[in-house]
């Protein structure tokens, strides 16, 4: 009687609200990634057909040597955007936080409106300023600065500027967070003691807010490596990020068993990064908004 | 130098740096705005031919692209309330009760967040094909709510941390039963946090490309609508549509936020 009791006290209860969530997570992250590791062992027959063979083939065509110079090339990309969200938005997170107070809540605001247009469209608009007859060249012929239309478009620049639009806001809103708890005390403190302003900077705002650093860097740098479509509409195709590789093994290229293997460094990425993230004591929930 | 104007300079460079980059930010929001007034009638839609409503109008014959529309809408909304629902259910289970595995539980939260969209999208390609799950609205109603829970969850916790369990007791004491105050007391407290979750959600949900993209079939929600015209450009009608949509979802946030959030505040 007593056990039947606690079931229907905390068990049902429990079951039913976290059971839907479970079984989602599970169906739907769980198996699928499973799955996909599975696949990498798996080749195709005559027809396209997956079939399990055990084979380590698709783990040896990823050391083909164009693959490995995108590699590179995505990991640089990723670097060189994540270097540019940091120190583009450090400045502008900690002015919106601590210097302009009064109109914080609007400011915050205005970095996440851009969001409602669609990110498709947003880089859209990136070529069309930047293209051959685009806004900025017509502007620069009719000041005279330049006299022939220049080539913005297509360069390994142009990936990393439409990176840098995407995801700043990634590294933004993070460290805003971490600004804005900022103990404000500390910093007269440090002051009050002599310390001018870059020690300042440097021992003691730094330091407190390098959890907005670390959490807005894992959601800046992952992401890049995956978005095709960047570098799809502003590189012109010349210049592919590793997402490109995986993408076409998906759809023209139809080679899932390869394309799975390329998602396989995605992962090993990710999570040495989570790991590195962790052992520098980031805070996992941080990651989510 | 006097130290008053010293600080005047600072300030005033710190505005402008913050104004360059709010320009950075809505340049191509101008552009897409500008360019859904152009006259110009022929491909790919770049040359400024003059000013136009037109576009506005013919926007409203483009059955396939306001289906699109319709899709991306539709999809916000149904993945919006079942990630909410889901989320908020296991929000409350999971800092309520103690169980085996709830490590696990957590763990698996934190995949969609980290992981690239790109994998996230493939691995549900591969098992939805694997399942002979035809690809269409459902399976993209499927993706959505998995990228979309975590999110929700991650919201209502940092609501949850403050959170009283007392008052749970005093209205069950009162002779409420669970279900009751799950929905008269535990909901109206977290409101905020349900809330910013499910707008959060839902601006995921309306943005998100690459998930969609390996999930959909032959559903095309608007962004891929956009990305299949790309290659051809994009026309007028596109950034007519973005621009209401920008106007619409802008007001609704402003009526939200002054509306339904500051009640609970407090």
């Amino acid at each position: 009687m007593k056990k039947k009791k606690n079931f229907r006290g905390n068990t049902l209860p429990a079951l039913v609200m976290v059971g839907p969530v479970t079984l989602w997570l599970l169906l739907l992250v769980a198996v699928p990634l499973i799955y996909v590791v599975f696949m990498t062992f798996c080749s195709l027959d005559a027809n396209y057909n997956l079939v399990f063979t055990f084979t380590l083939d698709n783990y040896k065509r990823l050391f083909d040597a164009n693959y490995v110079q995108i590699y590179a090339q995505s990991l640089l990309i990723a670097f060189s955007t994540t270097l540019i969200c940091i120190i583009a938005g450090y400045p502008f997170a900690f002015l919106i936080a601590r210097v302009f107070t009064k109109k914080k809540a609007i400011l915050y605001m205005l970095v996440i409106i851009p969001f409602w247009t669609n990110s498709l469209i947003r880089i859209y608009g990136w070529r069309t300023f930047l293209g051959s007859s685009g806004w900025l060249n017509n502007m620069l012929t009719k000041l005279h600065i330049i006299s022939e239309p220049a080539e913005f478009l297509f360069n390994r620049g142009t990936i990393i500027l439409g990176m840098v639009y995407c995801l700043i806001p990634y590294m933004i809103l993070p460290l805003y967070t971490a600004v804005e708890k900022l103990d404000k005390s500390m910093i007269e403190a440090s002051k009050d003691l002599g310390a001018k302003g870059p020690a300042t900077f440097l021992k003691v705002i730094l330091p407190m807010t390098a959890s907005g650093i670390f959490s807005g860097s894992i959601m800046v740098f992952i992401p890049c490596l995956g978005y095709f479509f960047v570098a799809d509409i502003l590189g012109g195709g010349k210049s592919d990020v590793i997402g490109n590789l995986i993408e076409r093994q998906f759809q023209s290229g139809n080679n899932w068993p390869l394309g799975a293997a390329l998602s396989v460094i995605l992962i090993a990425i990710t999570l040495l990064l989570v790991k590195i993230y962790q052992i520098c004591g980031g805070d996992m929930e941080n990651l989510g908004v | 130098m006097n130290r008053r104007i010293k600080e005047k300079i600072k300030y005033t460079a710190g505005i402008i740096y913050c104004a360059l980059v709010y320009v950075f930010l809505f340049l191509p929001i101008v552009v897409i705005v500008v360019n859904s007034f152009n006259a110009t009638t022929s491909k790919p839609y770049l040359s400024w031919k003059g000013f136009t409503f037109a576009w506005y109008g013919k926007l409203f014959e483009n059955t396939v692209l306001l289906a699109s529309f319709g899709h991306t809408v539709l999809l916000a909304v149904v993945s919006t309330l079942l990630s909410t629902a889901i989320g908020t259910l296991a929000a409350v289970g999971m800092y309520k009760y103690h169980f085996k595995g709830k490590g696990l539980i957590d763990g698996l939260l934190y995949i969609p967040v980290v992981i690239p969209e790109i994998v996230l999208g493939i691995s549900l390609l591969t098992v939805f094909a694997k399942a002979s799950v035809p690809r269409g609205m459902i399976t993209l109603v499927l993706a959505h709510v998995t990228f979309s829970i975590p999110f929700v969850i991650f919201n209502i916790r940092a609501r949850l941390s403050g959170y009283d369990n007392s008052i749970e007791e005093a209205s069950m004491d009162l002779g409420a039963n669970r279900v009751y105050t799950f929905f008269h007391i535990t909901l109206p407290v977290l409101a905020p946090g349900i809330g910013g979750g499910a707008l959060l959600a839902f601006t995921l949900s309306i943005d998100d490309v690459i998930i969609s993209y390996f999930t959909n079939g032959q559903v095309k929600t608007f962004p891929l609508k956009v990305m299949e015209s790309i290659k051809s450009g994009v026309a007028p009608d596109v950034n007519a549509l973005s621009t209401l949509i920008l106007v619409g979802t802008s007001l609704l946030v402003i009526l939200t936020q002054s509306g339904i959030f500051s009640k609970h505040k407090k």
